[in-house]
């Protein structure tokens, strides 16, 4: 397959805003079909604007994209946006993203069989009738990405995945989305967790309205590339070949004391 | 045989008739949409709209008495539109949009209706709602907002369902939320209008709320909610007709108090249940990246 075959969607000097305020300056950018990629940064760095332009529901005011020909890409949203008391269980809501075909607003057979594959390659089909709350954030966070994958998507974009989850959840997220990436699904996830996401993956995108550095976490996770993205100094070590960073604020807070 | 008397007695009168029928149609269609507008957190907009609508009923007879309900409907459709409108924008929020454009709306008919008085429904009527003098093209033209809803409902069913729950993700995934809403709100405003006469302006707002509020005390699926609370509207609607014939109240206050009541009821017994359900955590963590409990060395990289 050739470079340009593998491209799913690029961003070629894409400037966003929300009416006078900019949230990405001249960013490019390129995601292959088989990518599996981070993108970091600080709140408010515009992280989500960046998936918010890939998905096409933020228009650029600069700027050009290019998609592929039938690129599909589906988007699993921050948990903490979710109304978990919403009446709904796993079936529904994982159905809720095929498209109603007939009259008939129940499921037919096959959609039926398609929802309970998806939940089935998760390891979540025994939560199918169960409500949504009652679910712990590793299962919440399977629930919609199986309703991203029903709809067959070349692209999964994944919006601060592990935000506010615990580190088994973390390490279960990371698993799923290893496996899914083998599989030949391409992977864009944003996180500003440094040590426990983003030195795992792939690649990095570091971004602050402008991309800063990109590459693998060796590459990019370093004192200087951190500092211009993150605005602080950190210091950055490394254990069995993965980086670890150390945030130098506390440090110094406790030489001064 | 004594209950049987106090259920079949009132039925000799026509009037009751097309009341009991109009009654259990109004509920059931309001308790549908309520689920909707519960959930969306909009429970508001159905008081607002009821408010707004008066005006339009008040200024459209300034006109003529016989069309007063197109100029009410299209007066409440302008409304819940200029309201869904306004809330899209980030500025403004869907409480304080309901509340500029349908209070006004209120002021207005009030002023109206004072100044050059009603050749319509009288205005106690209106406010409360009166199961007399319903005409048999009133129960069509609910009939009609019935068949349109449940078309709708039915054929836009994951669509509305996908919006609500979540209309971020929705949007991204193909499913056109801003018509959907601005259908919602049309159909939201005909239903207000087609059971305007029943249950009256200050009251319908109650009847948008407690059946779907009940209906998800009771359950925990979407589907089963939305006949539910149907089922649960209809009922009230039912009941509150037969106590307000025997109580000599209007039938709207009654209806609403019946519904007031089931909600009572089954905090009590939901809430009981409640407690005693117990939520299983299952736990699908695993350690992928190898996580070690002997002593880590870490080396300056750079």
């Amino acid at each position: 397959m050739t470079a340009d075959a593998r491209c799913l969607i690029a961003l070629r000097n894409i400037s966003s805003a929300y009416g006078e305020q900019l949230a990405l300056h001249d960013v490019s950018l390129r995601i292959d079909s088989d990518q599996l990629t981070g993108i970091v940064g600080p709140s408010g760095s515009g992280k989500t604007t960046l998936l918010r332009t890939l998905l096409g529901s933020v228009r650029p005011v600069a700027g050009r994209i290019e998609r592929s020909k039938d690129v599909a890409m589906s988007y699993v949203p921050q948990l903490e946006t979710v109304n978990w008391n919403f009446p709904i269980t796993v079936f529904e809501c994982v159905l809720m993203a095929r498209r109603q075909q007939r009259v008939r607003p129940w499921p037919t057979r096959s959609e039926r069989e398609d929802v309970m594959a998806v939940l089935r390659r998760l390891s979540i089909e025994e939560l199918a009738g169960r409500h949504i709350r009652a679910l712990s954030g590793g299962q919440q966070q399977r629930m919609f990405v199986a309703r991203a994958l029903l709809r067959k998507p070349d692209l999964l974009l994944l919006d601060e995945p592990t935000s506010g989850v615990d580190v088994n959840t973390r390490h279960d997220m990371l698993h799923m989305l290893n496996e899914l990436n083998a599989e030949g699904l391409a992977v864009v996830l944003t996180t500003h967790d440094l040590n426990g996401i983003a030195a795992h993956l792939p690649n990095l995108v570091c971004l602050n309205r402008s991309v800063i550095a990109s590459g693998s976490p060796a590459e990019v996770i370093t004192p200087d590339v951190l500092e211009r993205t993150f605005g602080a100094r950190m210091e950055v070590l490394e254990h069995l070949g993965i980086p670890v960073v150390i945030d130098e604020a506390p440090v110094r807070w406790r030489e001064v004391g | 045989m004594q209950v049987w008397e106090t259920l079949v007695g009132p039925l000799q009168y026509a009037f009751f008739q097309k009341g009991l029928l109009v009654a259990a149609m109004s509920g059931a269609l309001l308790g549908l949409i309520g689920v909707y507008i519960t959930l969306r957190g909009m429970s508001y907009i159905g008081h607002g709209l009821a408010h707004a609508i008066f005006g339009g009923f008040a200024a459209s007879q300034l006109i003529t008495s016989g069309l007063y309900v197109f100029g009410a409907g299209i007066w409440g459709i302008a409304s819940a539109l200029a309201i869904n409108a306004v809330s899209r924008k980030r500025s403004i929020s869907a409480d304080s949009a309901i509340g500029v454009v349908t209070t006004a709306s209120f002021a207005l008919g009030i002023a109206l209706l004072t100044k050059f008085g009603t050749r319509g429904p009288s205005f106690d009527n209106a406010l409360f709602g009166s199961i007399l003098g319903i005409s048999t093209g009133q129960i069509v033209g609910l009939s009609i907002v019935i068949i349109f809803t449940v078309i709708f409902v039915v054929m836009r069913f994951r669509a509305l369902l996908f919006a609500t729950f979540d209309p971020e993700v929705a949007n991204v995934s193909g499913v056109n939320v801003g018509r959907n809403d601005a259908l919602l709100m049309v159909i939201l405003s005909l239903a207000i209008l087609a059971t305007l006469t029943v249950i009256g302006v200050t009251l319908v707002a109650a009847m948008l709320v407690i059946p779907a509020v009940v209906a998800r005390m009771w359950t925990d699926s979407f589907s089963r909610m939305l006949w539910l609370s149907s089922l649960i509207g209809a009922a009230c609607g039912l009941s509150g007709m037969y106590l307000s014939y025997y109580a000599g109240v209007p039938s709207g206050t009654m209806i609403v108090l019946t519904g007031a009541s089931v909600f009572c009821v089954s905090l009590i017994v939901t809430g009981a249940r409640g407690r005693r359900r117990a939520i299983n955590w299952d736990h699908h963590g695993s350690d992928v990246l190898g996580a070690t409990t002997e002593p880590v060395v870490l080396t300056p990289v750079r």
